[in-house]
């Protein structure tokens, strides 16, 4: 009986003195499809460096199957928490069970799942639809009673941040009916699809149809640019450019006048992740399920080439 | 020893190696845990790959299987959100339908005499496009069926858990062993992916044998397609992108020659074992970028090829001396 005190005593000592110690994160990211998802992963290492933990680090390459097996392997190593930013939003059920059997805590970045909610310890992320929102009502201010043909180009089919963005636009512009989307495409975040998919549209509708181009995030609408200007259109002027992410090469395009606005999704998404996770560690405290980030609007006057200088360094 | 063997006792002898070098430097890797993750999280490729290696045997190619994986996990997630099918019922029909699917690949092959390499591209381009006809967004699969079979496994001392999708990987395994190297039908594969006019001349039905391999490779699929399903319980239109460059390269590692003829089955699934090794060994040093894993993989095949190469030329060296004399003379004539 003595000797079980003893080591209840003990016990509670060695997970009182655990916080002190440097923990070790797992980090199951998507791959580096944009230069925001490359970013995060710098600011992520940044923030673990800085806390003193430990981060390991799998990049998914794009694939579900790839981080399934990474979170796997997380569990299997022992590791104290993990930061999961999910491909697509299905499929999660079995693994965050087991991660939850080895009360391994894991926090959700920047994109959600289907999952229940008792299964993870909380998700990190700004609010995809508000996002879309803030994009739309820029729209609806700028144009105001003109008639407006957007075209749109889609993140990655299925992927939350695609589906969110254009409900949110959508929801933006409601109720305005001069301003209509006549095209909308994948362009799978990228910048060579994001180009290839505007050149399609620019073919298809003409380039005097189309009004504004609204692209789920800034790499698509960098791509779009060049595809406008190869059609001897202009952009920013031609054709309104609006995106989401607030990458350092959007800033770079708003300030040669070729983009128009763009909604910031911060990259530092490690931040308020570590927080939660390290006042979980110290005393059990359980944070909300969702921890919303900030979504600021740029336009072409809020000094771009300056926050381009300040943003650059961040490894977009 | 067996020439035959060699490659497949190379292959064994560099999973070893590599993961005992992994355990000095992660103890932790050496559980029941981690060997339970390397059997799940790669079954379906495992199944997929032993459906290829028949394939290869027989001297063809089957580019479809990934796609044919990503449409059965839409076809699954569609049937059982639009209709009151039970999911056994839906799976039956699934197999069904990629296994015609496989056989019609084969018969166009054979029958028109095309390059196996076209037929099964065309056929990844309609599978591919199957799946985003059916939905281009993510269905999640849920069932309680689809419940019970995930959350079926058999815990292995220290925690690790051997799955029920694990276990039919290993099962699929040896039944194609059986079927490739203890039945006739394999000895008809063999001669076919050998050489398949001297097969006709002893015999051989190479048109049924061509067709049933395909319809193999297709069933394979499916069943990959299956387990894939219940691995991610999703079906997902973009899944599984460039997974029969993957199997191929498992069954080379393996010990497969890629002309045809020659290897063994169950050397390909060291192959995947070797390649989910890698990754896991990636995910555990946690600051190597996971492309390593495809520059590790595109280096253990060019080691095997060169490989087969050697092993080739020593046997016809040692043997060879009157096939060579033969294709000279055939040569010869065709040159006249």
């Amino acid at each position: 009986m003595k000797n079980l005190t003893a080591y209840a005593l003990f016990a509670t000592t060695a997970l009182a003195a655990l916080p002190a110690a440097a923990e070790t994160v797992g980090f199951a990211q998507i791959g580096s499809e944009s230069g925001w998802r490359a970013a995060e992963t710098t600011v992520t290492r940044q923030e673990a460096e800085k806390r003193g933990h430990d981060l390991k680090f799998a990049d998914a390459q794009q694939k579900q199957e790839n981080q399934i097996k990474a979170v796997k392997t997380f569990i299997a190593q022992g590791v104290d928490a993990i930061l999961l930013a999910p491909v697509v939003a299905t499929g999660w059920d079995q693994v965050l069970q087991e991660a939850k059997e080895a009360e391994i805590p894991v926090v959700l970045l920047d994109r959600q799942v289907d999952s229940s909610e008792d299964l993870y310890l909380t998700a990190v992320g700004s609010d995809l639809e508000h996002e879309g929102r803030v994009a739309g009502e820029w729209l609806v201010q700028q144009v105001g009673d003109k008639t407006c043909n957007v075209v749109e180009l889609q993140g990655t089919t299925g992927s939350s941040p695609a589906i969110k963005r254009k409900a949110g636009f959508e929801a933006g512009i409601a109720g305005h009916d001069n301003i209509k989307i006549t095209r909308s495409q994948t362009g799978d975040f990228t910048r060579t699809k994001g180009k290839e998919v505007m050149e399609s549209f620019l073919k298809a509708e003409g380039g005097t149809e189309i009004c504004a181009l609204y692209a789920h995030n800034d790499d698509m609408a960098v791509g779009a640019i060049q595809a406008i200007k190869e059609a001897g259109k202009k952009p920013g002027t031609d054709i309104l450019v609006v995106s989401i992410d607030a990458v350092p090469d959007i800033f770079q395009a708003m300030a040669a006048g070729e983009a128009n606005a763009t909604v910031e999704l911060t990259p530092n998404m490690a931040g308020p992740a570590f927080d939660a996770l390290e006042a979980y560690w110290k005393n059990g405290t359980v944070p909300p399920k969702f921890i919303q980030t900030e979504s600021k609007l740029y336009t072409q006057a809020d000094d771009p080439q300056a926050i381009y200088e300040s943003k650059k360094n961040l490894g977009y | 020893m067996n020439a035959r063997l060699l490659p497949f006792v190379v292959t064994c002898g560099i999973f070893v190696l590599a993961y005992g070098l992994a355990w000095l430097q992660f103890p932790a890797i050496l559980s029941t845990r981690v060997i339970g993750n390397l059997l799940t999280d790669n079954a379906y490729l495992g199944i997929v790959a032993v459906g290829m290696t028949v394939v290869i045997l027989s001297g063809g190619i089957d580019l479809s299987v990934g796609a044919v994986i990503a449409f059965s996990g839409v076809f699954i997630g569609v049937m059982l959100r639009d209709t009151g099918l039970h999911p056994y019922a839906v799976f039956v029909l699934l197999l069904l339908i990629t296994t015609l699917f496989g056989l019609a690949m084969g018969a166009v092959i054979h029958l028109l005499e095309m390059p196996p390499f076209i037929v099964t591209l065309a056929g990844m381009f309609m599978a591919r496009g199957a799946a985003y006809v059916l939905s281009i967004d993510s269905i999640p699969i849920r069932h309680p069926a689809i419940e019970a079979i995930q959350s079926a496994y058999w815990l292995m001392p220290g925690k690790g858990r051997l799955t029920l999708i694990a276990g039919l990987m290993l099962l699929t395994v040896a039944a194609v062993t059986l079927l490739i190297h203890r039945s006739p039908f394999g000895t008809r594969v063999m001669a076919v992916g050998g050489d398949a006019r001297t097969a006709r001349l002893l015999g051989v039905d190479v048109g049924r044998t061509t067709v049933a391999v395909y319809g193999l490779s297709g069933f394979c699929a499916g069943l990959a397609g299956v387990v894939f399903a219940v691995y991610t319980s999703a079906g997902y239109s973009l899944a599984t992108v460039g997974t029969e460059l993957d199997a191929i390269a498992a069954v080379v590692i393996g010990g497969t020659l890629l002309t045809g003829g020659s290897g063994f089955v169950p050397g390909t699934l060291v192959g995947v074992l070797i390649m989910g090794l890698i990754q896991t060994y990636i995910v555990f040093d946690g600051t190597l970028s996971s492309w390593w894993t495809k520059i590790v993989i595109g280096m253990l095949l060019f080691g095997f090829v060169a490989l087969q190469k050697g092993l080739v030329q020593l046997r016809s060296r040692k043997g060879g001396g009157r096939r060579r004399a033969r294709r000279q003379s055939a040569q010869g004539r065709a040159a006249a």
